[in-house]
């Protein structure tokens, strides 16, 4: 039948000519190929000394943001973790005191939140579903380790550094 | 012949043997690059500047693995397999002649280990015996896989010596002698043979690549059919030496090639330049531009091996068998016409 798309392509087994079956045509040719590619620019990134660029939209490792006073904006609210396809965050809510107010935004907190690094799948839900702008996939490449529990990344190491404007007027 | 010459030869053995496991070790690193090159990476660069310490690396590694016989080989013959590739593979170059006679002082130096008259048939048979470790190892390994390999690289090895024996018959008529030092002086300057034994070369060269295993003729060494062949059951530096032999093979395979077609130590101008450089020193700038041709053979070797993939095993013996071997025939009969009316005229 007529071919529609005009992508049909008829295959046609013929034996092979004397230039074939000699072998050495190909070889060169094949040959010429392989010593172009030796003069090549390597397309190798040194990645521990030398990072590639990052798109614009890179998705890398959590940080939990602060507001414009240096308080956490986390409010513990779990929709982070329900979103998450992948199970990986976990939080334990807790009450603001009065002597905290500097410390929290609203009157609910995270306490305990964790996010185990080797099931997150990075795909950035948990950012779209805050609803405080509290959470964020704007890191470096998470490191490498040498046991699970070292993925586990607590508050320690997800809530960014405090503000340099609200450390100097204390 | 007093104390002086053993110890020149012990000199010249010791010099050899130890050029020959340097070379084979850097070819390792230098097939790791020239892969890396030929497929736009870097290749190792961590051991040292460049990762020239590679190979150290490598050899450690090697000695430190543990080593395993399988509780149901032949112990014995599977201890003797890698030594015998190893042994094999170093006394090839025994009868190369490395350069021309070098004055020391006073001193008429050879820079051949042994001058044998039949140094091309000692060569061919070094090279043949070179399969026995391949069989004893994959013999005694005591696995199908490593049997079936060796199987495969006693019958390549078989079919494609009858095509390279021809094709030296050829070579032979041309230099009318076995004694490869009288086959290299004949080449004086730019005299060589590759010039009278285009053809002889080309099948030459295919049977030095499927007598070394390596690609495209690599076949005993499949990963696809054979999970890695007769040195599959090997670990350790037992592994190693099959390894480093191959890569000794290699070494004297190019340099059979350089010597027998490409000149060995001879170079155009090479009269100039003995003038120039006097008796001691241009014989060693000879010997300089042999390591050169003899580096360019392997660069070869490695660069075809990242070009061409695989034969499959009836391509591998349809080319030995119906290919290079009525090809070389043809070579003979041609060369002994022209070399007949040529000696008419």
């Amino acid at each position: 039948m007529e071919s529609l798309s005009n992508k049909k392509k008829v295959l046609v087994s013929k034996p092979l000519s004397l230039a074939e079956r000699m072998y050495l045509p190909a070889i060169a040719s094949g040959l010429s190929t392989t010593i172009g590619h030796f003069f090549k620019k390597p397309a190798t990134v040194k990645y521990p000394e030398q990072e590639r660029e990052f798109s614009i939209n890179w998705r890398g490792m959590h940080s939990l943001k602060r507001d414009e006073q240096g308080r956490e904006r986390c409010t513990a609210c779990g929709l982070c973790a329900l979103s998450c396809p992948a199970e990986a965050i976990t939080m334990i809510a807790a009450e603001r005191k009065n002597d905290e107010k500097h410390l929290y935004r609203e009157e609910k907190y995270a306490s305990v939140y964790e996010i185990n690094m080797l099931r997150c799948i990075f795909c950035g839900l948990c950012e779209e579903a805050c609803p405080k702008e509290a959470i964020y996939l704007d890191g470096p490449i998470v490191p490498a380790d040498y046991l699970r529990k070292d993925f586990i990344y607590g508050k320690d190491k997800l809530v960014e550094a405090p503000l340099e404007s609200v450390l100097e007027v204390k | 012949m007093g104390i002086d010459f053993v110890i020149e030869k012990f000199i010249l053995v010791i010099a050899l043997f130890a050029i020959s496991l340097l070379i084979a070790m850097y070819s390792t690193y230098a097939e790791r690059k020239v892969a890396a090159f030929l497929q736009d990476r870097l290749g190792p660069d961590r051991a040292g500047p460049f990762g020239i310490l590679q190979p150290l690396a490598d050899g450690v590694k090697m000695f430190m693995k543990e080593e395993i016989i399988p509780a149901n080989a032949n112990k014995w013959l599977f201890m003797v397999g890698p030594g015998l590739a190893m042994l094999c593979a170093c006394i090839g170059t025994a009868v190369i002649p490395w350069g021309q006679d070098m004055m020391v002082g006073d001193r008429l130096v050879k820079l051949q280990v042994t001058d044998i008259n039949v140094g091309l048939l000692y060569i061919f048979g070094v090279i043949s015996l070179g399969v026995y470790g391949v069989m004893i190892g994959g013999w005694a390994s005591n696995n199908k896989y490593s049997l079936l390999s060796a199987i495969r690289a006693a019958s390549q090895n078989i079919s494609y010596e009858i095509a390279m024996g021809l094709s030296i018959i050829a070579l032979l008529l041309v230099t009318n002698s076995l004694s490869l030092r009288e086959i290299v002086a004949q080449q004086h300057g730019w005299h060589w043979n590759v010039i009278y034994q285009p053809l002889g070369f080309i099948i030459f060269m295919v049977c030095a690549f499927a007598e070394t295993n390596r690609a495209p003729f690599d076949l005993p060494e499949c990963e696809a059919e054979l999970n890695g062949g007769y040195h599959m059951e090997y670990s350790s530096m037992k592994l190693g030496f099959y390894l480093f032999a191959e890569y000794i093979n290699m070494f004297v395979s190019s340099t059979v090639m350089a010597a027998l077609y490409f000149g060995g130590y001879n170079y155009p101008g090479m009269d100039y330049m003995a003038t120039v450089l006097g008796p001691t020193w241009a014989p060693l700038f000879g010997t300089l531009i042999f390591f050169l041709k003899i580096f360019a053979f392997i660069f070869f070797f490695m660069w075809v091996r990242w070009t061409i993939p695989r034969f499959r095993y009836d391509q591998l013996m349809n080319l030995g068998w119906k290919g290079l071997i009525p090809l070389a025939i043809a070579n003979i009969v041609i060369t002994g016409i022209v070399i007949a009316i040529v000696n008419k005229f």
